[in-house]
C-alpha cells in the first residue's frame, strides 16, 4: 500500500452563515491512529467532514497524496479515503452482506459489478469484523455494537488506506466501545491503515491514539502524543473542566478524572493529600 | 465458497454463500463483464413475468365477445377468424400492452422515488406531475376536440411542464426538499382548482370523459398509446437500470454515499429525471392510476426480499397489478365497466392499511 | 376529486423539514441568525398587527357585501339593516350577500384554524386537514344524496356532507388506532390517505355510472359560496363556534406539544387527550366548512405558514392570525370571482387557489419558512 498523506492548510469551514473552523492547518500522521477530541460544537466533526471532502471549504486546501482533494475525481478519492459518518442510515431490510458489498462501489463499473476481488475483499471484511454469521441479517435488526461493526466492515471493504470515523462509539455500551476500538487498532497494526477518529470520550482517546488533536472553538489547541499533551491545564482549557490526570493503571496512558463540586472539592485540597500528578 | 472457476470458461456462474443464501455472481470471460444477482430476485421476476403473460392472455380472451384462450395466440398473429383478429389486434391487445407498459412505468418510478426519499410512501404525485397532466388533459378534452392522441400529448406536456415549473420555482441557490414540497402544494392547488373549474364549464359529456380520464383508465387505449409509452420506456428503463448502482449508494445517506465516491447531484438528478419521465409518460397514456406507483415497489420488495431498490421486480409487479385491476374492472360488475383506477384504489387502499397494520405489529411503526 | 391525498400522506410521514444544521444545534454564537422567529418579535406588535388584520377583514367583508353582479353603495348597506324598506337592493343584501359573506367568514376561519391545529398536533408543517378523510367522506355522502335520494338542495347536502365527513374521520381514527401506541399522527395520516383514496374511488365509480349525478355533483365539488344563504349559515354556525372555541383553547397545549410528545408528557400534559380534542375540533371545523361550501383546498395547509412567518411559532398567535388571514383570502377570492366574471361568477374554490398560490410560492422563495 502506498504511503498516503492527508493534510489541511489554512482550512476554513462553515455552514450557511456560521463559521465553524477558521485557518486550521493539520497533518495526519501516516499509518497511525489519530483522534480528534473537544467539547460539543467545537468543530471536530466539521473538521473530519472537511477532510473527507463531504464539506466544501470556504477557504484553504485539503491535500490527499499531495494533491488538492477537490480537484481529484470523487471516485478516485473514494479509493484512497473512506469515511464512516455519524449515525449512518441503512434502508429497511438491507442485509449486512448487501451493505458491505456496497463498499465496493468505487472499484466497480456499470459493466463490472462483481469481480473475484470484490468477493475476496468483502468476505475478508466480514471476517475481520466478526460479522460473517450476521451476513444475512437485516442491519436494522442488529444491536448497536453489531450494527457498527457492519458499517465498519463496509468501510473496510472499500479498501482504502485512510479511514475516517466520526464518533463510531457513541450509543454503544462500554464493552462494544472497546470492541470497536480494539478492532481499529488491529486494522492499524496488521494493515497499516491510517485511521482518524473523532471521539467524545477523552480517556478512550488517550488510550487508543498515537496522535491526539485537541480542539476548542474551531481551532487546534494542542496536538501530539496523549502522554505529552493531556494535562489538567489542557482539559480545563478545552472542556472547561476541573480534573486530575493520573497514569491509567492498566494502559499507562493519561487517565482524566473529573473533579466537580460534589466530588473532589477543590483541586488544591486534593493535590495536597494525593500523590504527585506528573504524567511522563 | 465454491471452487474458483477455470480461467477459460466463457461464462461463470458461482454461488456466494458467505454473502447470502441466494447470492450468485455471473461473470463473462470476454468481454470482462460481471454482475451479482440474487437468485431469489431473479426467480420472483420470472414468476411475475409469467403471471403477467397469463393475465394478458386472459385479458385478451374475456370480454363482450369471448375468445377461447387457445385462440388468443393465433388471433395475435392474425391466423384466427377475422372477427377475433380484429378484436384482439385492434382492441384488446393494445389495451393490455398499454396496461403492462403503464403499470411497469409506474412501478419503476415509484421504486425510484421511494428509494431516493427513503420513505415507503413517496410517490411521483408530490412533484405535481399528476396535477399537471390532469389539467392539460381536461383542457384538451373540454376545449379541443377530445381525440385521444391529443389528450395524451397534452397530458405529457402538462406533466413535464409542471415538473419543470415546480423545480424552477423552488430553485433559489439550490433546491431543498422542503421548499420543493411547499411549492408543489401551491402549484398543485392552482392546477386542481382550474381543473375543477373546467369541469363545471364543460358540457356534461365532456365532463364525464374527463372524470373517466382523471381516474386512470385504459378504455380505448390503442396502438397509438402503446407507441409513445413503449418508446419512452425503451430509453428510460435501461437508463434507470444503469443508474441503479448509484441508487444503492444514495440509499445509505448523503454522507456515506459521498464517502463512497458517488457523484450525488448527478446521480440523484439523473434518477429523478428518469422517475419523472416514466411517471409522466404513464400518466399521459392512462391517466393517474391510483396506488400503482405506491404499492408495487412495496409488494416487490417483500417478494424479492431485497432492499436494493428492486427496480425490475417493481416494474413487473406494477404491470401485473394494472392488468389484473383492468380485468376486474371490465368483468366483475356485470355490464358496468369501471376504469382501472377505481379498482386499484379499492384494492390498493386496504392493502396499504394492511401494510400499516403489519408494520405496527412488528414494531416499526409507520 | 382531489388526487393529492396520497401525496399528502407521504409528506406527513417523511422526516419533515431537514434536520437542524449544526449551526442551530451547537452552542449559539453571536454570529447566528435567530431561526424560527417571525417578523414580529414583541407581543405588542403582534397584537397591533392582528387588529389591523381584523380591520382589513372588515373591509373585505364590507366589499363582499357591496360588490357582486351589481355594486351597491355603502349607504344602502347600512340602510338595509337600520332602515329596511323592502327594495331589491336591500333584499339582495340581507338575504344573499350578508349571509354569503358570513358563511365565507366562517368557512375561511374554520379552514385556517383547522390547518393550524393539524400542523401543531402532528408537528408537521405539511399537514393538511383533508388528510383525516373529511373531504372524501363529505364528497361520497353528497354523491349518495344525489344518486340514491335524488336530493338537489344545498341545505340538505349540508347534513349529508357533515355526516359523511364525521363518519369518514371516525373510520380513519379507528383504523389509525389499531395496533400498539394508539393513534399516532403518522398512522392517522396513512389511514387517512388510504380511506380518502378508497372513498374517492367509490365516489368516482358512482359518478361514472350515473351521468346525471356527475352533472350536479361537479358544481358542489369545485367549492363555492354561491347560494349559501341564512339557512346554511344557521346550520353550520354551531359546529364552527364549538370547533373554533376548542381550537383557541388548545393553543397553549399545542405550544407544549411542539417540544415533542415525550417532553410534553413529562411536563404533565395529557397528550392523547390533546390530540383527541384537536382531531375532534378539526373534524367539526372542516366538516362544517365542507358541508357549507364544498371542498376547498389550499387554505388549510398554507395560511398557517403565512401566519407563522409573521408571528413566530407561538400558537397563541398563530391560530388567531390564521383565523383572520384565511377569511381575508377566501372572501377576497370570492369577491374577485364575482366581479371578474359578471354576471356569473368563478367559484371561490378556484379563485382562492389561483390567487393565493402565487403569493404563497413567492413567500416560500423569499423567506425560509420556519420549522415548527
Amino acid at each position: 500500500m502506498s504511503r498516503p498523506q492527508l493534510s489541511a492548510q489554512h482550512l476554513r469551514l462553515a455552514y450557511d452563515d456560521r463559521l465553524v473552523v477558521d485557518d486550521l492547518s493539520l497533518q495526519i500522521p501516516t499509518g497511525r491512529i489519530s483522534v480528534i477530541v473537544g467539547a460539543n460544537a467545537c468543530g471536530k466533526s466539521t473538521l473530519l467532514r472537511g477532510l473527507a471532502r463531504l464539506l466544501k471549504p470556504r477557504g484553504g486546501i485539503v491535500y490527499l497524496d499531495g494533491k488538492h482533494i477537490t480537484r481529484l475525481p470523487t471516485r478516485v478519492v473514494a479509493t484512497r479515503l473512506g469515511i464512516l459518518p455519524q449515525s449512518p442510515v441503512a434502508p429497511e431490510g438491507l442485509t449486512v452482506a448487501d451493505l458491505v458489498g456496497r463498499g465496493r462501489y468505487p472499484h466497480q463499473r456499470w459493466f463490472r459489478q462483481w469481480t473475484t476481488e470484490d468477493e475476496t475483499v468483502v468476505t475478508a471484511a466480514l471476517e475481520a469484523t466478526r460479522t460473517t454469521d450476521l451476513a444475512n441479517r437485516p442491519v436494522d435488526e442488529l444491536s448497536g455494537g453489531q450494527r457498527q461493526r457492519a458499517w465498519i466492515a463496509m468501510a473496510l471493504a472499500q479498501g482504502t488506506p485512510i479511514m475516517l470515523l466520526d464518533e463510531p462509539t457513541t450509543f454503544l455500551d462500554i464493552a462494544h466501545q472497546v470492541e470497536v476500538l480494539d478492532l481499529l487498532v488491529e486494522l492499524n497494526q496488521t494493515e497499516e491503515r491510517t485511521i482518524v477518529l473523532v471521539l467524545h470520550d477523552l480517556n478512550h482517546a488517550c488510550r487508543y491514539a498515537h496522535h491526539l488533536v485537541a480542539m476548542a472553538d474551531g481551532a487546534i489547541v494542542a496536538e501530539g502524543r496523549p502522554a505529552d499533551v493531556v494535562t489538567e491545564e489542557l482539559v480545563e482549557r478545552v472542556f472547561d473542566l476541573d480534573c486530575r490526570v493520573i497514569p491509567d493503571p492498566v494502559a499507562g496512558t493519561p487517565l482524566v478524572i473529573p473533579v466537580s463540586a460534589h466530588h473532589g472539592a477543590s483541586k488544591r485540597q486534593v493535590r495536597a493529600t494525593a500523590q504527585p500528578t506528573e504524567t511522563s | 465458497m465454491s471452487a474458483p472457476a477455470k480461467q477459460r470458461r466463457l461464462v461463470t456462474v458461482e454461488r456466494l454463500p458467505s454473502l447470502g443464501a441466494d447470492q450468485v455472481s455471473v461473470r463473462l470471460a470476454r468481454p470482462r463483464v460481471s454482475a451479482r444477482v440474487s437468485a431469489r430476485t431473479v426467480s420472483v421476476c420470472v414468476v411475475v413475468f409469467g403471471l403477467v403473460l397469463f393475465a394478458s392472455a386472459v385479458n385478451v380472451s374475456v370480454g363482450d365477445f369471448p375468445i377461447p384462450l387457445s385462440d388468443v395466440f393465433p388471433a395475435i398473429v392474425g391466423q384466427g377468424n377475422p372477427d377475433s383478429d380484429f378484436i384482439v389486434r385492434v382492441l384488446r391487445l393494445p389495451r393490455s400492452l398499454t396496461g403492462i407498459l403503464v403499470g411497469a412505468a409506474f412501478g419503476m418510478s415509484g421504486a425510484i422515488f421511494q428509494s431516493l426519499a427513503r420513505n415507503p410512501l413517496a410517490s411521483p404525485d408530490i412533484i405535481g406531475i399528476e396535477a399537471g397532466a390532469a389539467f392539460a388533459a381536461v383542457l384538451v378534452i373540454v376545449i379541443l376536440d377530445p381525440n385521444t392522441v391529443g389528450v395524451t400529448a397534452g397530458a405529457l406536456i402538462g406533466a413535464l411542464a409542471t415538473a419543470v415549473a415546480i423545480y424552477v420555482l423552488a430553485y433559489r441557490r439550490g433546491v431543498t426538499g422542503y421548499r420543493l414540497v411547499l411549492v408543489g402544494i401551491g402549484v398543485t392547488a392552482v392546477l386542481s382548482g382550474l381543473t375543477s373549474y373546467l369541469l363545471t364549464r364543460a358540457n356534461i359529456y365532456d365532463a364525464a370523459r374527463a372524470v373517466a380520464w382523471l381516474t386512470g383508465s385504459l378504455n380505448g387505449r390503442g396502438w397509438e398509446h402503446v407507441g409513445p409509452v413503449g418508446a419512452s420506456m425503451l430509453v428510460l428503463v435501461p437508463a434507470t437500470l444503469l443508474l441503479g448502482r448509484h441508487l444503492r449508494g444514495l440509499q445509505l445517506g448523503d454522507d456515506a454515499a459521498r464517502g463512497l465516491g458517488v457523484r450525488i447531484e448527478v446521480a440523484r438528478g439523473g434518477l429523478i429525471l428518469a422517475g419523472v419521465g416514466l411517471a409522466a409518460t404513464a400518466v399521459a397514456s392512462a391517466g393517474p392510476v391510483a396506488f400503482v406507483a405506491l404499492i408495487s415497489p412495496q409488494i416487490a420488495r417483500r417478494l424479492a426480499g431485497s432492499a436494493s431498490g428492486a427496480l425490475v421486480p417493481a416494474a413487473l409487479t406494477g404491470a401485473l397489478v394494472t392488468l389484473a385491476s383492468d380485468l376486474v374492472g371490465r368483468q366483475a360488475f356485470g355490464n358496468v365497466e369501471l376504469p382501472v383506477g377505481v379498482i386499484t384504489a379499492i384494492v390498493g387502499a386496504p392493502y396499504f392499511l394492511w401494510l400499516l397494520a403489519r408494520a405496527n405489529r412488528v414494531g416499526r411503526g409507520g | 376529486m382531489s388526487r393529492s391525498a396520497r401525496g399528502d400522506a407521504a409528506t406527513q410521514v417523511s422526516e419533515g423539514p431537514p434536520r437542524a444544521s449544526p449551526a442551530v444545534r451547537g452552542r449559539g454564537s453571536s454570529r447566528d441568525l435567530p431561526k424560527g422567529r417571525g417578523l414580529l418579535q414583541r407581543s405588542g406588535w403582534r397584537a397591533t398587527v392582528l387588529l389591523l388584520a381584523v380591520a382589513a377583514l372588515g373591509v373585505v367583508a364590507i366589499t363582499s357585501v357591496r360588490y357582486g353582479s351589481k355594486p351597491i353603495p355603502l349607504g344602502e348597506v347600512f340602510d338595509a339593516f337600520f332602515a329596511f324598506d323592502g327594495s331589491n337592493d336591500h333584499l339582495i343584501i340581507r338575504s344573499l350577500r350578508v349571509p354569503r359573506t358570513l358563511v365565507g367568514l366562517g368557512v375561511g376561519a374554520a379552514l385556517g384554524l383547522a390547518g393550524g391545529l393539524m400542523q401543531g398536533t402532528t408537528r408537521n408543517p405539511l399537514a393538511d386537514p383533508g388528510i383525516l378523510g373529511v373531504n372524501a367522506g363529505a364528497a361520497l355522502a353528497v354523491v349518495i344524496a344525489i344518486f340514491v335520494f335524488g336530493i338537489g338542495s344545498l341545505s340538505v347536502y349540508v347534513w349529508f356532507a357533515f355526516v359523511g365527513a364525521a363518519a369518514a374521520s371516525a373510520l380513519v381514527y379507528s383504523l389509525g388506532s389499531l395496533g400498539r401506541e394508539g393513534a399516532t399522527p403518522i398512522k392517522l395520516a396513512l389511514a387517512g390517505a388510504a380511506v380518502s383514496a378508497l372513498l374517492g374511488a367509490l365516489t368516482t365509480a358512482v359518478l361514472l355510472i350515473d351521468i346525471a349525478t356527475l352533472d350536479q355533483y361537479r358544481f358542489w365539488a369545485v367549492g363555492s359560496l354561491a347560494g349559501r344563504d341564512a339557512q346554511i349559515l344557521a346550520q353550520v354556525t354551531p359546529f364552527l363556534v364549538v370547533g373554533g372555541v376548542a381550537a383557541i383553547g388548545l393553543s397553549r397545549a399545542l405550544n407544549t406539544l411542539s417540544l415533542g410528545e415525550d417532553v410534553a408528557r413529562s411536563l404533565g400534559q395529557r397528550v392523547a387527550l390533546t390530540q383527541g380534542i384537536s382531531s375532534g375540533a378539526v373534524v367539526l371545523l372542516v366538516g362544517a366548512a365542507v358541508a357549507a361550501a364544498g371542498p376547498i383546498g389550499f387554505v388549510g395547509p398554507t395560511v398557517p405558514h403565512v401566519a407563522r412567518a409573521i408571528t413566530g411559532p407561538d400558537y397563541r398567535w398563530v391560530l388567531p392570525y390564521s383565523a383572520v388571514l384565511a377569511p381575508i383570502l377566501l372572501l377576497g377570492a370570492d369577491v374577485i370571482g364575482r366581479v371578474v366574471a359578471r354576471p356569473s361568477e368563478i367559484q371561490v374554490g378556484v379563485v382562492t387557489a389561483v390567487v393565493g398560490a402565487p403569493f404563497f410560492i413567492a413567500l416560500v422563495r423569499r423567506r425560509k419558512l420556519a420549522d415548527l
